[in-house]
């Protein structure tokens, strides 16, 4: 039991902290309001070594492991939740499945370039008819000589318009159900792939979002992620080691909304004094620290007992499930104590308000984690 | 960073477990319907090491440190949160001695406090009737004559009180929160007089009760480290005991999940067992969530403390979030029962009615809040 940060996590730490408070939070605001995609930063993000952090270096990451990865992971969102999506998909949702399940011959094209951040990764689950259920797939894929031909929908999927490669999920076999599921590595330059239109949302506008269509879209069949059949298990096992990476871009947003309000709180009189000496402001503060400590704890317990190869699936839905909620409840808090100046752009907190909302959705929304939670703690209650 | 438990520790909380379901459970239900105090799980609570778990073993204690206290603590209170919060005060009163006090002082208390001798136990008297979590404005008086103090006034909220080997009394010396000194009274000091038990909404099996101070004449000897540490002792005290409330909270909400989880999967509503109703789920999802959130609070508070770190936020964290998690808990787990958490057949009656004092003593979660605020303030 140690609840200390070793040297290398204090040092990956300080420096994205330093990125967040210099670069991405000046920047945030008008990226949002743009709809502007933050090349810049991301490619900054890269030469840090953060888009592949707890790949190893021989594979082109960093080699750093998981609860560096969830530290970074709040201070950037911190800075920009947007930054924080980009990364967390590459990370968690391309990267970590293709390492675990790239072939030897697949790695150097696959896997290498998307680690070191030169190029940018995607993961292409959800439909437009199916979200949490991953089981209730559309998307087929049929063997024709020494290709897959791929057609269907996908929607939802971040980091569309910038990505250079996608782990696409789509039946192979459909009277097997989720065992008929297996994971495709698509180039976006493949035949027969196209885009939708950008989704216009309430949060993370800076990040892009869209639908990719598949019409009779040729695959090699040596893109073929993992076994034929073993899709299921690529994605479940991504979405538990996904789900810490978005409970660590929940606390980041919690922890700008929270410090926005502290300051403020400090600056801004009523009654002769500043809010912060206000019993019912200072309780709000009290509590937002307290539950954001709480998702803390949550979500570095789950990635450390990831880096440990313990079981963390309980775990990291409790994490994703508390930070989430958090985020939501602690900008909403935070707009109270800002009050008028909390409902303008002209101040952070709406934007952090907004931003909060996709965690408690995507990566499976807090009622897919709780059917998860529900199921673990009843076993284990009754052991 | 680890959170991983040591093989030591696992083996500490799988002996508590086996001790607590064995000795601790079977009577709780009776302790709490007759209101008796567990006089008869002194003995092999000490056996167990449990009421020293604070003290140097120079000093007579078993020196587990507050990490594995904090964990023992939860499984005792999951069997019974009388007893637990018998053992909590002894071990607080026992540590705040071998804290402060001195050689001579520890080695004459602190066996009695450790071994639970006689049946008895510490007590820690603080608050009084006018003032609780307000502890500077405390009035007890203890005035100096020649190598003896004589000490007055009224004590309220005496946890232990009618079983004391000893009580911790926190008396003014001076002015202000530096005029306030930490003695050790014996329980059977003439002029010390124990009031009528309270009548609590819950922790029966715990024993509550007014302390009058008559003329209680005591060495100065029996003065816990110097003059006009007082305030500093009990603040200290407090943070301790902060880790032991929020695991006492942490057992209570396991206890409640357990009843709970047990009543789904016996329980049918519209052909299912309750355990396939998705609202019922997500309580249980909740309270999952909750008591895993309380107990990394609770071991992060613990851990600081074993390290000589600054903890005082992260106990008064600890606490407020235990404590409401708790109650959030068994409110859950009474409505999951329907209208059989009503009714004392069921285990939840009471674990509702112990649970709610969690969120008022040993700070109430107002104070918890002011502490933690003026913690982030300061900081920022």
């Amino acid at each position: 039991m140690d609840f200390r940060l070793n040297e290398e996590q204090q040092m990956f730490k300080d420096t994205c902290a330093s990125l967040a408070d210099n670069t991405l939070a000046p920047n945030a605001g008008a990226w949002d309001q743009g709809h502007v995609y933050p090349a810049d930063a991301v490619k900054t993000m890269a030469e840090m070594g953060l888009m592949g952090i707890a790949i190893p270096e021989s594979e082109g990451g960093t080699g750093a492991d998981n609860l560096t990865y969830a530290i970074i992971m709040e201070e950037i969102s911190r800075g920009c939740a947007s930054c924080g999506v980009i990364m967390s998909v590459n990370n968690s949702l391309y990267c970590d499945p293709v390492h675990r399940y790239a072939r030897p011959e697949q790695r150097a094209t696959w896997l290498a370039p998307y680690a070191s951040g030169e190029k940018l990764g995607a993961f292409a689950l959800t439909e437009p008819g199916n979200g949490s259920d991953a089981a209730a797939m559309r998307t087929t894929a049929e063997l024709d000589g020494d290709e897959y031909i791929l057609n269907g929908t996908k929607a939802w999927i971040t980091n569309a318009y910038e990505a250079d490669a996608f782990i696409v999920f789509a039946t192979t076999d459909r009277s097997a159900g989720h065992r008929g599921v297996s994971a495709f590595l698509v180039d976006k330059d493949a035949a027969g792939f196209s885009l939708g239109k950008k989704e216009d949302k309430l949060g993370i506008r800076a990040s892009s979002t869209s639908q990719l269509f598949f019409e009779n879209c040729r695959v090699p069949a040596a893109n073929l992620l993992g076994e034929l059949g073993e899709g299921f298990k690529v994605a479940m096992s991504t979405l538990d080691g996904g789900r810490i990476g978005v409970a660590a871009q929940a606390l980041g947003i919690a922890e700008a909304a929270y410090r926005a309000a502290r300051d403020y709180s400090l600056e801004r009189k009523t009654f002769g004094k500043p809010i912060a000496e206000h019993q019912a402001v200072a309780f709000k503060l009290a509590d937002m620290a307290t539950r954001i400590e709480v998702a803390r704890l949550l979500t570095h317990q789950a990635a450390q007992l990831k880096d440990a190869k313990a079981n963390y699936g309980k775990l990291s839905a409790m994490a994703k499930l508390a930070a989430a909620e958090t985020a939501m409840w602690v900008t909403t808090q935070a707009i109270q104590v800002f009050g008028g100046n909390g409902y303008v752009t002209e101040y952070p907190v709406e934007r952090h308000f907004r931003d909060a909302k996709i965690t408690e959705i995507y990566e499976g929304t807090s009622e897919v984690q709780r059917i998860v939670i529900a199921r673990a703690v009843l076993q284990e209650a009754l052991r | 960073m680890n959170f991983q438990l040591s093989e030591e520790q696992q083996m500490l909380v799988d002996m508590a477990r086996q001790f607590a379901a064995q000795q601790v459970a079977p009577g709780a239900e009776h302790r709490d319907q007759t209101g008796t105090f567990p006089s008869d799980l002194i003995a092999p609570l000490a056996e167990q090491g449990f009421l020293g778990m604070l003290v140097p073993e120079a000093d007579g204690g078993s020196d587990m440190g507050y990490v594995n206290y904090a964990l023992a603590l939860a499984e005792i209170a999951q069997a019974c949160a009388s007893t637990a919060v018998t053992m909590a005060v002894n071990n607080l009163t026992a540590s705040a001695v071998a804290t402060f006090a001195s050689a001579e002082l520890r080695a004459e208390v602190l066996p009695d406090l450790c071994s639970g001798a006689g049946g008895q136990v510490g007590a820690f008297a603080l608050s009084e009737p006018h003032c609780g979590s307000d502890a500077a404005a405390l009035r007890t008086k203890a005035e100096r004559d020649g190598d003896d103090y004589i000490i007055n006034g009224a004590k309220q909220w005496i946890t232990n009180g009618s079983y004391a080997s000893w009580v911790l009394v926190m008396a003014r010396t001076g002015e202000g929160t530096r005029g306030i000194s930490a003695f050790l009274v014996p329980g059977d000091a003439a002029g010390l007089i124990v009031g009528p038990e309270e009548r609590k909404m819950g922790l029966k099996g715990s024993n509550t009760v007014p302390l009058t101070l008559e003329n209680v004449r005591v060495n100065q000897r029996y003065r816990v480290g110097d003059e006009g540490i007082g305030f500093r002792i009990a603040m200290d005290a407090l943070d301790g005991g902060r880790i032991g409330i929020g695991s006492q909270a942490l057992g209570i909400g396991r206890a409640a999940l357990v009843e709970a989880a047990r009543y789904m999967e016996e329980r049918k509503a519209f052909g299912q067992p309750l355990n396939r109703h998705q609202a019922l789920q997500f309580m249980i999802a909740d309270i999952g969530t909750d008591l895993e959130a309380t107990r990394l609070l609770m071991l992060k508070a613990a851990s600081l403390r074993d390290q000589g770190e600054p903890m005082t936020q992260a106990a008064s964290m600890c606490k407020v979030y235990a404590s409401e998690a708790c109650c959030r808990a068994v409110d859950s787990a009474l409505q999951i029962h329907g209208g059989y958490g009503y009714v004392q057949d069921y285990a939840i009656e009471r674990l509702y009615r112990d649970a709610r004092v969690t969120r008022i003593y040993e700070g109430t979660s107002e104070i918890q809040r002011v502490v933690i605020s003026r913690n982030v303030l300061k900081g920022s």
